[in-house]
């Protein structure tokens, strides 16, 4: 952002040059990598300690719906697509543009959260295979509990990035929106990006990895 | 890109500053209205200290208690159970509730001031960490009062302890309510912490290079990072506890297959760096301390602050060190073992500095000193006892003996207290604008350093002969009476020592005997003591253009070249943020949302389980309502117009 943009603003001008709230949204996103790390590691521990409990053992694989998660994927990948270009309509001052690709990514996020909804219940009472939270078959199991809070916490995040969005599509009807929003804009688009990374590393560690190893 | 200034660019005023969506309280907000809606950061600063100096005489009647059932053996002053409660309450206080937000308290105030910035990045979000340690407090401090009473499991709540089938009591919520408060003081810290890096990366004033930033910046910015990536795991750990606990997971639930362990894990990996984001701040204090009253620039500025990001970052790396006894096997404890072993050499590094900053000074003693020489000193034996413990089959004999209870109280109390108090001696002058009394100073630190060792220093030898820790009695016959009974008188001592402190701390703000302080009564080198005692609300009147290391010192007696400048005056004056009713209506709807969480559960009349959201999600909808108004809130201010004499 050049000094000519900044007092257009009203940002004041900083030591880095950097924009006070793109620093504190990369603080935040590495903050929320150590949390994301530090459930991803739970599941990971006990993914094989915990394959069988008593004489419960546990393919996931005759649970997972891969052919669904794969394509639940690529949306969540598109969105990110729909996210770029928001910005970048929006920094052009596209106001119209900058709607439509608001749309576009806020469509997207609901198709993943549906199709996690979806998994979540059709996991939940798959016949003869039931998981929950604390079961496998009826009984005792660790599978559901690291499962369903890392793709849960996930969703959650996923969930707050649709809200997010959902407030700027509403913002850009009551006219008020301009090239000076485009700094937040960008900040919510740096956290759906985030967002996204984070689910480019759960689906090969929690669900393509069954497959492999 | 410029670093050309920092203060606000004066927007054309009645412009954008004019259009309100929601009212902000402005200039003329007074009393009580004025304070639970300021966003000033030296308000902010001194609702941390009051606050966390109430609760470390909270912290400090439970430790009384503690010591009072030790007193002799087979006492009955508590019962087993409320011994449990006290030592759980005692460490959570005083670790969550006091030290922390001591900390938070300078970094609050002082640090704006060391960089010369007009406040923080995000002033209401720094109100609303404010808000929400508070929150965090009363939730943690409400267990008293419920089914079960306070949590009675450790400040580092072990599984199984935790397991609500092992409960002592019935429906015991202690657990839960530890869980959700320490859930909303992470909040508070990781809030604070996010924008004391954004102030500190990107509002220094001109010429204020990282490199001459004073080294108790440097020790914010460092804590600030220890803080956002230690927390996330303390808050996934808590996340899933609260799974277990409420919603039946397994996660730490070892007869269904969940692994205790990882619990140990998942809190020491956010508790080891915790134990360096409790004592850098300490070390940054003293590092500003020690200078001034050695007449001396700091010794090895740049080893110093490298030592602290060393300190910081092995920090991540030893947390299993807490955990040799537990049998990870050889490889795993050899390399905790070595790395805690290299953990010394930043931190021998640090005293060292200090050590050669004094060498041929000319030392004064005031109360700033004393407290200083007090870290240093206490904090080297504690140190030492750290770096056998760091041995492992040492470590295997001292585990859960009163020996590792003396090692971290001459960490915490010899270490972070004593830093902290330190300050308070040298930063009150600048708070409150008055001198204390040296004598009474003087006082305070001898009774808490004699108190301090008395207590402490037995805690060794009882912890060798085979005092256990955390045991609400002992036997008659092996021979702890005595050493048990000086910790107790010495455990006294250093109550009154703190209990006059505190009141020498409040009283500088109300006592009219007092002389006043003036700008630099230390003769100090850093830049908050250019300005007036107490600080003016807009700090500089116009922003500073920095051209060396110890400005303040260097504008008094250096050549004029490396005099300060200042930038000039313009027209639009200071522009100075409205105040803000949202962080407060945010961190009411948080808490009561886990009120909410709290006490959703009931028997229903067949003697099923029921739950009930209703107030959850109630305190949820105003949690959003906050957020909502926040953003919508305009941008709002007004501008002030000092003259340079009044800075």
């Amino acid at each position: 952002m050049s000094e000519a943009a900044a007092l257009e603003h009203h940002e004041p001008v900083t030591s880095t040059g950097i924009p006070n709230k793109k620093v504190l949204m990369w603080a935040f996103l590495g903050s929320d990598c150590m949390f994301f790390g530090t459930l991803i590691s739970t599941h990971l521990i006990y993914r094989k300690i915990s394959a069988t409990v008593g004489s419960n053992f546990l393919d996931i694989r005759d649970i997972f719906d891969i052919e669904l998660t794969s394509f639940s994927t690529f949306i969540l990948l598109a969105s990110s697509l729909f996210m770029a270009l928001a910005v970048s309509a929006i920094h052009k001052g596209n106001l119209n543009s900058t709607r439509w690709m608001l749309f576009g990514t806020i469509v997207f996020g609901v198709i993943f959260l549906a199709c996690q909804v979806y998994e979540f219940t059709h996991f939940v009472n798959m016949e003869g295979n039931e998981l929950t939270l604390s079961t496998y078959r009826g009984e005792p199991h660790v599978f559901g509990s690291t499962f369903y809070v890392l793709t849960g916490t996930h969703g959650t995040h996923v969930a707050i990035g649709v809200f997010w969005l959902l407030g700027w599509l509403v913002y850009s009807f009551t006219g008020k929106m301009s090239t000076a929003d485009a700094l937040d804009i960008e900040c919510c688009g740096l956290y759906w990006h985030f967002v996204d990374i984070v689910w480019i590393i759960i689906f090969p560690v929690v669900y393509l990895m069954e497959y492999a190893f | 890109m410029a670093i050309e200034s920092l203060k606000y660019v004066a927007p054309d005023t009645g412009v954008k500053t004019e259009t309100k969506t929601f009212p902000r309280p402005g200039q003329h907000a007074s009393g009580l209205v004025d304070w639970l809606t300021t966003i000033d950061h030296k308000k902010i600063g001194y609702m941390y200290g009051l606050s966390a100096l109430f609760f470390l005489l909270v912290g400090g009647l439970e430790a009384l208690l503690i010591r009072s059932q030790l007193w002799s053996h087979n006492m009955e002053v508590l019962t087993n159970r409320q011994y449990n409660q006290m030592f759980t309450m005692h460490g959570t206080t005083m670790v969550f509730l006091v030290i922390m937000p001591l900390s938070a308290a300078f970094f609050n105030f002082i640090m704006p001031l060391q960089i010369g910035a007009r406040d923080v990045a995000f002033p209401r979000m720094n109100t609303l960490s404010l808000w929400c340690f508070i929150a965090g407090g009363i939730t943690l401090n409400l267990s008293w009062f419920f089914t079960g009473g306070s949590p009675a499991i450790g400040w580092f709540g072990y599984a199984p302890l935790t397991d609500t089938r092992f409960a002592e009591v019935i429906g015991d919520m202690g657990p839960d309510f530890w869980v959700f408060s320490l859930q909303i003081l992470g909040i508070a810290s990781l809030l604070a912490s996010f924008n004391f890096i954004t102030t500190i990366i990107n509002m220094r004033a001109p010429g204020m290079t990282m490199m001459r930033m004073p080294v108790f910046t440097w020790m914010t910015l460092i804590v600030s990072f220890l803080i956002i990536l230690a927390f996330p795991a303390i808050t996934v750990a808590l996340a899933e506890l609260m799974f277990d606990r409420t919603y039946g997971t397994n996660f730490f639930d070892f007869l269904e297959g969940g692994k205790p362990h990882l619990w140990q894990h998942l809190f020491w990996i956010f508790g080891h760096p915790e134990v360096y984001i409790l004592i850098l701040p300490a070390m940054g204090i003293v590092s500003e301390i020690i200078p001034v009253f050695s007449r001396k620039p700091l010794f090895g500025y740049g080893l110093i602050i490298f030592s602290g990001a060393i300190i910081g970052f092995m920090g991540f790396a030893v947390w299993s060190h807490h955990m040799f006894t537990t049998g990870m096997g050889v490889v795993a404890t050899s390399a905790f073992s070595i790395l805690t072993m290299l953990i010394a050499i930043p931190t021998g590094i640090k005293i060292f500095n200090w050590i050669g900053t004094m060498w041929g000074g000319r030392i004064r003693f005031d109360t700033p000193m004393l407290f200083a020489l007090g870290f240093i000193t206490m904090f080297m034996i504690g140190g030492f006892t750290g770096i056998m413990h760091s041995s492992v089959p040492i470590d295997a004999q001292h585990q859960d003996t009163y020996f590792v209870v003396a090692h971290f109280h001459y960490v915490l109390i010899g270490g972070a207290l004593f830093g902290l108090f330190a300050g308070f001696y040298f930063w009150l002058p600048k708070m409150s604008g008055k001198l204390m009394n040296e004598k009474l100073g003087k006082l305070v630190f001898t009774l808490m350093f004699i108190g301090f060792n008395l207590t402490f220093f037995p805690m060794h030898y009882l912890g060798m002969i085979g005092q256990p820790r955390r045991t609400h009695s002992y036997n008659e016959g092996h021979g702890f009476e005595t050493w048990n009974q000086i910790a107790t008188i010495g455990s006294f001592i250093l109550g009154v020592g703190i209990a006059i402190g505190v009141y020498q701390f409040l009283s500088s703000f109300f006592n009219k005997k007092l002389k006043a302080a003036g700008k630099n009564p230390w003769d100090a080198r850093t830049l908050e003591w250019s300005l007036s005692s107490p600080v003016k609300e807009y700090n500089f009147s116009r922003t500073p253009i920095i051209k060396s290391r110890d400005q303040t010192w260097e504008n008094n007696y250096g050549p004029r070249d490396k005099h300060s400048q200042k930038e000039p005056l313009d027209d639009h004056g200071i522009h100075m943020p409205d105040r803000s009713w949202c962080p407060l209506i945010t961190a009411v709807g948080l808490f009561v949302m886990v009120l909410g969480m709290l006490f959703h559960q009931s028997i229903g009349p067949a003697g099923e389980l029921v739950r009930n959201y209703t107030v959850a999600i109630g305190g949820g909808a105003v949690f959003v309502l906050g957020i909502i108004l926040w953003s919508m809130e305009g941008p709002g201010g007004y501008h002030l117009f000092p003259k340079e004499s009044e800075e």
